[in-house]
């Protein structure tokens, strides 16, 4: 059925049709209507959960943390500060190896108070051991809350399912909103691989010395690894059921591009549409559009810049001190691979507007020199 | 011929707590999850934050309980409980009873918004406090469960605490909780029938046990019985149940309370208390008392 929605519904609907059993959730601005229209969904029976409406994110999380190690489906989704109280529990979730789902509504750290989008939040969460998935469209909002449920539900790893607020968390879009048989033929209820119970009395996340904590960090990585290779897998199973393949990377006319732009979010979709009109000026551009972000899609940005003379990498963020994260995670996964140029931009932070014409000057810029003339090149900036 | 004695028991034989945990001698607060568990049964489980027992246990991959536990963050005993029950409740297991077993760190200070939100929703989970007066996992730092005048290792004997204990039960009356208990772990048969009372209704239960602690209350091992009794018996920590948050019944009556003295000689914590300071402490007892004393139905 196809439905015009908003991007925080689309978090809803894949909510929903993932079957979760137990949502914990607390409001904050910009997520607000992923958490109405599910307490919506289970006041009317649409959907058959448990909603908690917990006192804080940090509630929230250890109430998903709880519900899931007790064996059932959960979901949450929260924004910036949110993002930020919930800190803690992020490492204990992954940690713990519980396949929570949650949405992040990508809203810049305050302050000054502030509810406009950028990546900083998100961001910040890099080391948790959280999956990844930044969203350009609310029909990829829907189709990744459910495959982030398979990826995670078969490593035991946490995913975090990631749009921009307002530009993608406020913005209708058409999207197709699959039949619940087909969703349930794509994820099949969770099985964990353990849960507390008194059939079987274990106890979990106790007390861990240096003889053992090594080896479960060791395996969390070893499985991280494993996620390329399944969003692959998954995405195509994905796409022989709902005709949509997803994948970590979204590269667009890469292959003879003379600059390359990186990119992530919504601004990945502005990307495309300004490397069309560039092309049409004659321009030999392209846009590689990351949407996995943990793991790193280290092959994939590999393989498809191998031959790029020159990569602009957009950031929506930034680490103070460094560059963009994006930049920091590209140069690393290039590192002895090449010689390409990799300039780093950084621009749209607090929700400034990214449009097809920042696309032209990021062009511009990387057109001038062979090799970026500054650590980071700012976009829009008024010095 | 001498008519032969027979004892009768007044708390189930079944263990779920197994000798050789990691407890410190004369440990209240092993006696208070030994005791607690023998009411509830083994289809329980624990939401166990930091505290003493989370040490207590066992390490990875090791536990001593026959139930099963989560251990948790520190400020999440509450919350997570409040998953496990959602989380089992729609798997299908409505049987099991969830337990959130925090110290007074975890629940007077660091757990009280997450406490506070359970029992404002009243989800379905007993909230157990064992309350041994300061954060003793970490070294006997001062909680705002330590008692006017006691020595913490952050309240040092030339500035020792100068508040009173936070009152931990007035605040969740005030949440109208169908059930909370004082409890102590030196009258077992009456932390067992409040334990027992709490599992049979549904809500949010509040359970805060007085439980010694010699390594951080600088008392004999062999004292924590005695401690517990005389606590209860001078008037600073009375037994007593609340239902709905109005109800107050005093399950154990006090005939004749004793003053303070030799229940704080015992304890290396309030040796270097003056006389004025004890009577300070004595004043400051009789008042939350008597004030206590009003409130019970079955006076």
């Amino acid at each position: 059925m196809k439905k015009v929605i908003m991007g925080n519904h689309a978090l809803s609907y894949g909510a929903m049709l993932a079957r979760t059993q137990v949502i914990a959730a607390y409001p904050i601005t910009p997520q607000t209507q992923v958490v109405e229209l599910l307490s919506e969904m289970c006041a009317d029976g649409t959907l058959n959960a448990k909603f908690i409406k917990v006192e804080s994110e940090h509630s929230a999380m250890a109430a998903c943390i709880g519900a899931s190690i007790a064996g059932a489906r959960t979901f949450t989704a929260t924004s910036s500060q949110g993002l930020a109280l919930m800190h803690e529990m992020l490492h204990w979730a992954s940690g713990g190896r519980l396949p929570i789902v949650m949405g992040n509504i990508n809203r810049a750290m305050a302050p000054g108070w502030t509810i406009w989008t950028d990546q900083n939040d998100s961001l910040s969460e890099r080391d948790t051991g959280w999956l990844q998935f930044y969203c350009a469209s609310n029909q990829e909002v829907l189709d990744t809350v459910l495959q982030a449920y398979k990826i995670s539900e078969t490593l035991s790893i946490p995913s975090m399912v990631v749009l921009d607020a307002f530009a993608l968390s406020h913005t209708y879009e058409v999207v197709d909103i699959p039949d619940q048989k087909k969703v349930d033929e794509f994820l099949p209820p969770f099985k964990p691989y353990a849960r507390v119970t008194p059939d079987d009395p274990h106890a979990f996340d106790g007390l861990t010395g240096p003889e053992h904590y090594m080896e479960l960090r060791y395996k969390l990585q070893k499985d991280m690894e494993k996620v390329p290779a399944l969003v692959d897998k998954t995405g195509l199973e994905f796409e022989k059921i709902f005709g949509r393949r997803l994948s970590a990377v979204d590269p667009y006319l890469c292959d003879d591009a003379e600059i390359v732009l990186v990119t992530s979010g919504t601004a990945g979709y502005t990307a495309h549409v300004a490397v069309d009109q560039m092309r049409e000026a004659g321009l030999k551009v392209g846009n590689l559009r990351i949407k996995m972000f943990r793991p790193f899609p280290f092959d994939d940005c590999r393989r498809i810049l191998a031959k790029t003379p020159k990569i602009a990498v957009v950031d929506r963020n930034i680490s103070y001190g460094h560059h963009g994260i994006f930049s920091q995670e590209l140069k690393s996964a290039l590192y002895g691979t090449g010689d390409q140029a990799v300039f780093s931009f950084i621009a749209g932070l607090g929700g400034r507007d990214i449009t097809p014409e920042s696309f032209r000057e990021v062009i511009d810029t990387a057109g001038r020199t062979d090799r970026p003339q500054e650590d980071i090149l700012w976009i829009g900036v008024k010095r | 011929m001498k008519k032969e004695k027979k004892m009768t028991l007044t708390l189930p034989q079944e263990e779920l707590i197994g000798a050789g945990n990691l407890a410190c001698q004369g440990c209240g607060a092993n006696l208070a999850l030994r005791y607690v568990l023998k009411a509830l049964g083994q289809r329980t489980i624990l939401c166990i934050p930091a505290c003493c027992w989370a040490v207590i246990d066992g390490g990875f991959p090791h536990s001593c309980a026959d139930v099963p536990i989560y251990h948790c963050a520190f400020e999440t005993a509450a919350s997570t409980a409040t998953g496990v029950k959602a989380g089992l409740e729609m798997i299908g297991d409505s049987a099991t009873t969830v337990v959130a077993w925090a110290g007074d760190g975890g629940t007077f200070d660091i757990g009280l918004q997450a406490l506070s939100g359970a029992a404002e929703r009243n989800d379905d989970i007993i909230y157990a406090c064992y309350d041994n007066e300061a954060y003793m996992n970490t070294g006997i730092q001062r909680s705002s469960a330590t008692p006017m005048g006691a020595w913490t290792t952050t309240t040092p004997v030339k500035f020792p605490k100068d508040q009173p204990k936070k009152d931990i039960d007035a605040i969740m009356a005030a949440h109208n909780i169908p059930y909370q208990a004082t409890a102590s772990t030196s009258y077992p048969e009456d932390l067992f029938k409040k334990a027992k009372k709490a599992k049979g209704i549904r809500g949010t239960k509040f359970l805060h046990i007085y439980a010694p602690c010699p390594t951080g209350w600088k008392s004999r091992p062999e004292d924590t019985v005695k401690l517990g009794r005389m606590v209860v018996q001078n008037g600073i920590f009375p037994l007593y149940e609340i239902e709905g948050g109005e109800k107050y019944t005093q399950t154990i009556k006090v005939k004749d309370k004793k003053p303070i003295d030799d229940y704080l000689k015992l304890q290396g914590r309030f040796r270097h208390l003056k006389p004025e300071a004890v009577r300070g402490l004595q004043e400051e007892v009789d008042r939350r008392y008597a004030r206590l004393l009003k409130k019970f139905e079955n006076k």
